[in-house]
């Protein structure tokens, strides 16, 4: 069959001059659970901005379902990062779950008590029923994760984009989370995840696409995730990227290694966004604080040890 | 004072006047809401300013006074001095707040100029443009009033109808446009609703000061409440109770302007709100703050016993 959820062909995206995305092409096939990888400042946002037709692009094309976005658009759910929004809006959890209708709703109608419903259940689905009526700047930034999570589920799209949605949440969320999205895949869904902890990769996701302006490498999780590809797209900088991949079952390993695996995982957390998820700190028993200023440590410090 | 007050209620001409300006107060209040969520506050200011040079032209190209001319003119204006704006970030490095300081006071500079020029020349006294300044509800014409109480009536309906598409657009503007909202189209309106508010208001409250009567009601609202709803329809009130008194005060104190007083009556339910409210207002955090100290010591002290009573009991340790 030659229908794919995402065909991206030689897409280039530019802010100002100086091209952000360059040429990227890759295909996602379809059920699969998919992590964009790669460094600050990549272009992984880009990319999903671009695709959902939010930015201009300068050239490429994009295809959903073999449509353009235009035509398949209600079939396309999205899950923006965090920040993307003021969190001091005069709005409330279960309110921001039922905007995830309103594509469907069209001009001029109101969310009834349908809407409500279903957007009650997909609060439930992500654990935060009882936060329904809470005013979103209440909310810790976990939970505004899990309302964004919902808010998404409410679209019940067949292809999903989410940018981060990790970032900032426990380790008990994030499994949570990450099962939810097996769900989807079950159904299947295909789901694309903007995703920073490189310790966890090969347990979640079926995929990888590779960012760093241009594409480094797409494809299965097996292939396409190795030590070469991700110093291609980290840059030379981290020696001990080897254990991220080598590792076939890496809670179970960093449990019998002992005393590497602190660093070992500090290093993985550092090739991708310090303090972007505790997950690795959970796994490993040990407990490294979600400190900013490990992004700006010079990495040769680290390897050299 | 009191009878003038009388006579003002009794007058068929200014009860026509109230009737416009509260229409006036809950428009520009609930259309505020949005351009105040929106970040857009400044926004308005300087449309508001830079309407003054299009009222003058068209008032010298026409030679007359007519409100629907002016409202032309000053829509014109007001979106050559938005594409400014926007030309200005785009290819310059400098930001959006400069760029809207810039353009707001090189236009308002304009009009003033314009203005003394026309207040020079021969009809120049009988254009009463002087009262633009700074509003002069009173001197409203029927016409006027009524143009200006259709086109907020106009701007309520609005947003009445589109409410779910604005509210999106103002919260997640991203998501909106992800989902197929026409995003730039809505923003665009919301953007000319902000300019009509403006405009259609500058008559009574004045270019100088129609931009307070835009926001602080929205600021105020927001105070009570946490949902778009209730804020929207509390900065109406607000919007129509600073609007009403502004006229009222003015009418009956001989040659105060209307706009200074508006924003007066605004500011003092602003005042109000941000000291008052129940949650956000300032009384209540005080009073929040003070109570989880007092908890937060009380355990402390609770604390300090127990220990002390365990190192008395287990000797060292
Ligand atoms: N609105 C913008 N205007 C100009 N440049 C931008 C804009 N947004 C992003 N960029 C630039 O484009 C590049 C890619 O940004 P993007 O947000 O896509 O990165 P990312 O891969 O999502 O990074 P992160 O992991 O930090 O989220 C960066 O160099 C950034 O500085
Ligand atoms: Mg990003």
């Amino acid at each position: 069959m030659g229908i794919y959820p995402l065909e991206v062909d030689n897409l280039t995206v530019a802010y100002q001059k100086k091209p952000v995305l360059s040429s990227v092409s890759f295909r996602i096939p379809s059920g699969k659970l998919i992590g964009v990888l790669g460094p600050n400042g990549a272009g992984k946002s880009t990319m999903l901005k671009a695709v959902l037709g939010l930015i201009p692009t300068v050239g490429g094309s994009v295809k959903i379902f073999g449509q353009s976005y235009k035509e398949s658009r209600k079939k396309v759910g999205y899950v923006p990062q965090r920040e993307s929004v003021d969190w001091d809006f005069p709005t409330n959890a279960l309110d921001v779950v039922m905007m995830g209708r309103y594509g469907h709703l069209g001009w001029f109608r109101r969310p009834g008590a349908k809407e409500r419903r279903i957007a009650m259940e997909c609060l439930a689905k992500v654990g935060m029923a009882d936060f329904a009526g809470r005013q979103i700047s209440q909310l810790s930034g976990g939970q505004q994760q899990r309302v964004f999570l919902a808010r998404a589920l409410a679209q019940n799209a067949t292809l999903y984009f989410m940018d981060e949605p990790f970032a900032g949440v426990d380790a008990t969320t994030e499994k949570a989370i990450i099962s939810l999205l097996h769900e989807l895949r079950e159904q299947g869904k295909t789901v694309l995840v903007v995703h920073h902890d490189l310790s966890t990769v090969k347990e979640y996701f079926d995929e990888v696409v590779l960012l760093n302006g241009k594409l480094v490498a797409a494809g299965s999780t097996e292939e396409t995730f190795t030590t070469a590809n991700l110093q291609k797209t980290y840059g030379g900088r981290i020696a001990m990227l080897q254990d991220v991949t080598n590792a076939s079952d890496r809670s179970d390993e960093a449990e019998v290694s002992g005393e590497s695996s602190p660093r070992r995982s500090k290093t993985a957390r550092r090739a991708g966004k310090a303090g972007k998820s505790s997950m690795t700190n959970a796994a490993d028993g040990v407990d490294i604080p979600d400190e900013a200023e490990g992004a700006d440590v010079p990495l040769g410090a680290v390897s050299r040890t | 004072m009191m009878s003038s007050l009388l006579g003002w209620f009794a007058d068929p001409n200014m009860q026509w006047i109230l009737m416009g300006s509260l229409l006036l107060g809950i428009g520009s209040g609930v259309i505020g809401s949005f351009t105040y969520l929106r970040k857009q506050s400044l926004m308005g200011d300087a449309l508001a300013h830079a309407a003054l040079p299009g009222i003058c032209i068209a008032f010298m190209l026409m030679g007359v006074k007519s409100i629907g001319l002016f409202m032309l003119g000053s829509i014109i204006s007001g979106m050559i001095a938005t594409f400014g704006i926007h030309a200005i970030t785009r290819y310059s490095r400098i930001k959006q707040d400069a760029a809207l300081g810039i353009i707001l006071s090189v236009f308002f500079g304009i009009g003033v100029v314009l203005m003394t020029k026309i207040q020079h020349s021969g009809n120049g006294n009988q254009s009463g443009l002087d009262k633009y300044m700074f509003g002069q509800a009173a001197s409203m014409m029927k016409s006027d009033v009524y143009m200006m109480g259709v086109v907020s009536l106009l701007l309520i309906i609005v947003c009445f109808i589109l409410f779910k598409e604005f509210k999106l657009v103002s919260f997640d503007p991203g998501f909106a446009r992800g989902m197929g909202m026409k995003v730039g189209l809505l923003e665009q309106l919301l953007l000319f609703m902000t300019v009509v508010a403006v405009v259609v208001g500058i008559q009574a409250v004045g270019v100088v000061l129609v931009a307070a009567l835009l926001i602080t009601p929205a600021v105020s609202a927001r105070y009570w409440t946490d949902s778009l709803g209730v804020m929207v329809v509390l900065a109406g009130f607000i919007g129509a109770f600073s609007g009403v008194t502004g006229t009222l005060i003015s009418g009956t104190l001989s040659n105060l302007p209307t706009g200074p007083v508006t924003v007066l009556a605004a500011t003092s339910l602003f005042l109000v709100s941000a000291i008052f409210a129940p949650n956000r207002g300032l009384v209540a955090k005080v009073w929040r703050r003070a109570r989880t100290r007092q908890q937060i010591q009380q355990s402390q002290s609770l604390e300090m016993a127990q220990q002390r009573s365990r190192t008395v009991e287990g000797g060292l340790d």
